[in-house]
């Protein structure tokens, strides 16, 4: 009886997805984007690619931190020499940092206008051009209807989207597929080193349609996302007494 | 083919051109003149002040003398070549090559190489030429012969025929002062004064002789209207290799009409270059309009394409400017910019995306036809250490980094457009500070890396070398902190905040 309205469940469950427009996973072994553990709080346990990712980012040290977070994910999309496009009013993403995040610049195109009209316009052309991995856009604001517009240009295109929110109305409406909040963490060097380790981001999914949001601790390791274990980042807090400097 | 040119003199361009904006002056004779050495000098003249005796070059105080009620106006330097430059635009419906004549500024040369009988012939077109110019209030004289010097000598100071048969325009010129060989005063006096009346009187003498006694220019001028030195004719509008018109039987004023037009254009435009496997770089749409004005739009494309749909999308984000008012009767587009087509073996199996995928183009060009080209960066690396000249942009599509990225020392996510000044606490000298206060917020030093000295570029400009820092607060914010000059000396330094890592 039990089992019958499981199976039932999760019957429901797909469908709901295919009528949202989430393909089921292809038959052959679905492509990891390097998460780790977070890939599975989407729905298959896929990262959705065709899809709007949205990250709430008021102050510098978060929109910095989400552009390496979004430079780590691009590094694989860009994996098979495609291009990206950043659009933006008041970009301050310096190209020549993206070598460390294993992302070519000179990949990346972008542009640069006045308006937020002209961000999304150029956004929304970009999402539907089939030659890029990704998008960019620095917004302040973004409304509903406007994420309307984007998440039918991401189903007709076929390009991922990024959106660096700038205002911080967190329960504002919009279609995005997820919504991430990506603040800095302090850094842990490798046998108590002096200086600086690994960049080292608290990643908090605040939504994801038909998944399950959650917060992680994510390291970018030089080459990779690596996951904290939490066990591990208590030390982290209570080390704080002896300042390293080097 | 037998070349054949015509000379259109304007024998009072101005003065025409005045009466035809201001009737009144009828009746009126009126020169226009221009100051030189602190006189008024005559510079053109109504035809009834010549008929008073006013010529070109008299002192207008002379003038007034010689005519009372003359009126004197105002000259503008460049005003003629100017209303000639206009003309000779309208004239290129004759002949693509049209330009004015540079001897004395007052006429227009048209190369009519194989036009004339589209006109049934050259007597019907110089009657159309005339005719119109007439119409319009120009008084002028044309010739058509062999050579631009002999049309010139012949609308000048022909009495006979404007019309010199194919071979017969050195017969034509020989009874003709030497004036009509385009010379300068100089060697006109000097011709005068030995008594050469006519160009027959010395067109048989040595060459030798000649140039012993005229000069070299002398003898280009005769070779010129004798047509055994050629003279090249600069064309005012170099015709464009691409191009199509459509004339419009109804004057057109809609947006869907206009969109027809281009469209149809594009596709007749875009066969012709994809047969000769070119690609359009640049186009524009010149829309003649019905009360006499020209509406020009100008797309531009980052790598050739003849793909008419894409042409089309570029031009329909620029149709808004074009103000068609009562109606736009002629179009014609110009691809005045072509390129080599590169078309790529297509790869079945394999997509590979990328910048020279053909989407990407198309994107860029849609996106420098909105916002302009100069919105649209790419930056490559350069081989520099000062973190504001480390990137260079990219001036094509196609450019490819000539080095690798430096990825050996730490640059911030994000850099700052220009550093900002902050407030430190350091206690040890050369030591990342303790804490440092940027826009109002105390951020307490928990971590740090450095320092990294990076020299100013010396023989660019001055200044002193920095000392980066990479400190981490104790929230887990990364900064790039850098501290201007050395510790410790008389001159201040100063502490700045250039960026935020990941």
């Amino acid at each position: 009886m039990v089992d019958g309205k499981r199976a039932l469940f999760q019957k429901l469950q797909q469908d709901i997805l295919l009528w949202q427009g989430f393909k089921p996973a292809a038959s052959c072994k679905a492509e990891k984007i390097g998460l780790g553990e977070i890939e599975n709080s989407f729905p298959s346990g896929v990262f959705p690619k065709k899809a709007i990712h949205e990250f709430i980012t008021v102050i510098p040290e978060d929109s910095a931190a989400s552009e390496g977070f979004i430079a780590g994910l691009l590094s694989v999309l860009m994996e098979n020499g495609s291009a990206c496009v950043w659009v933006s009013t008041s970009r301050r993403l310096f190209p020549a940092s993206l070598g460390l995040f294993n992302v070519a610049p000179e990949r990346i195109i972008f542009v640069d206008v006045q308006t937020e009209k002209d961000v999304l316009w150029i956004t929304e052309e970009a999402l539907k051009c089939k030659g890029f991995a990704a998008v960019v856009a620095e917004l302040n604001n973004v409304s509903l209807i406007e994420s309307r517009r984007l998440q039918l240009a991401v189903e007709s295109g076929g390009v991922t989207g990024f959106i660096l929110r700038k205002d911080g109305n967190q329960t504002k409406s919009t279609v995005a597929t997820a919504r991430w909040k990506i603040s800095p963490l302090p850094s842990q060097t490798q046998d108590g080193m002096p200086g600086l380790g690994f960049p080292r981001w608290q990643v908090e999914l605040l939504k994801v349609r038909n998944g399950n949001p959650g917060s992680f601790i994510l390291e970018w390791a030089g080459e990779k996302f690596e996951e904290v274990k939490k066990s591990k980042e208590k030390v982290v807090w209570s080390d704080l007494k002896g300042r390293q400097i080097g | 083919m037998q070349r054949r040119f015509v000379s259109i003199w304007f024998r009072q361009l101005l003065a025409d051109w005045l009466l035809i904006r201001r009737p009144g002056l009828k009746e009126v004779p009126f020169v226009f003149a221009a100051p030189d050495h602190g006189r008024m000098i005559i510079t053109a003249v109504s035809h009834l002040a010549h008929q008073a005796g006013v010529e070109i070059g008299m002192k207008a105080a002379d003038a007034k003398a010689v005519c009372p009620g003359l009126e004197v106006l105002d000259d503008k330097p460049g005003r003629q070549r100017k209303l000639l430059e206009g003309l000779g635009q309208w004239c290129i419906r004759y002949s693509p090559i049209v330009t004015i004549d540079e001897f004395s500024v007052d006429g227009l040369l048209l190369d009519i190489s194989g036009c004339a009988h589209l006109w049934g012939g050259e007597r019907g077109y110089l009657k159309e030429i005339v005719s119109r110019l007439k119409s319009k209030g120009y008084n002028v004289r044309l010739a058509i012969a062999d050579t631009p010097g002999a049309a010139w000598a012949i609308s000048h100071y022909g009495k006979i025929t404007p019309l010199i048969p194919a071979g017969e325009h050195v017969d034509a010129i020989l009874p003709l002062p030497p004036d009509a060989l385009r010379l300068n005063q100089e060697i006109l006096a000097k011709l005068r004064k030995l008594g050469f009346y006519q160009i027959k009187s010395f067109i048989g003498m040595p060459r030798s002789v000649l140039r012993r006694r005229f000069g070299e220019d002398f003898l280009l001028r005769l070779a010129q209207a004798i047509g055994a030195e050629a003279e090249v004719l600069l064309p005012l509008k170099v015709p464009v290799h691409f191009s199509e018109r459509l004339p419009c039987l109804e004057p057109i004023r809609t947006r869907a009409a206009i969109e027809i037009a281009i469209n149809k254009m594009l596709e007749n435009l875009c066969k012709c270059m994809q047969s000769e496997g070119k690609g359009l770089r640049t186009g524009v749409l010149t829309g003649y309009r019905v009360d006499g004005k020209i509406v020009q739009i100008a797309i531009g494309t980052s790598s050739a394409s003849h793909n008419v749909s894409h042409l089309f999308k570029l031009f329909q984000l620029k149709i808004d400017q074009i103000r068609p008012a009562l109606g736009i009767e002629l179009f014609i587009l110009d691809a005045p910019k072509v390129d080599q087509l590169e078309l790529p073996q297509k790869e079945m199996w394999t997509f590979r995306p990328g910048l020279d995928d053909q989407s990407v183009t198309q994107f860029l060009d849609r996106v420098a036809g909105k916002v302009g080209m100069e919105a649209i960066h790419r930056y490559l690396p350069a081989t520099r250490y000062w973190p504001e000249n480390a990137i260079t942009l990219a001036q094509a599509v196609s450019d490819k980094p000539s080095s690798a990225w430096r990825i050996n020392t730490p640059r911030p996510t994000e850099l700052l457009p220009s550093p900002a000044p902050i407030e430190v606490m350091a206690l040890i000298p050369d030591h990342p500070p303790k804490f440092f206060i940027y826009k109002g917020v105390r951020h307490l030093i928990a971590k740090a890396d450095g320092p990294e000295r990076i020299e100013r570029e010396w023989w660019l400009d001055q200044g002193e070398h920095r000392d980066y820092y990479q400190v981490e607060d104790e929230q887990g914010g990364r900064y790039w902190l850098f501290r201007l000059g050395h510790y410790g000396e008389e001159k201040k330094y100063k502490w700045f905040i250039h960026g935020f890592f990941a």
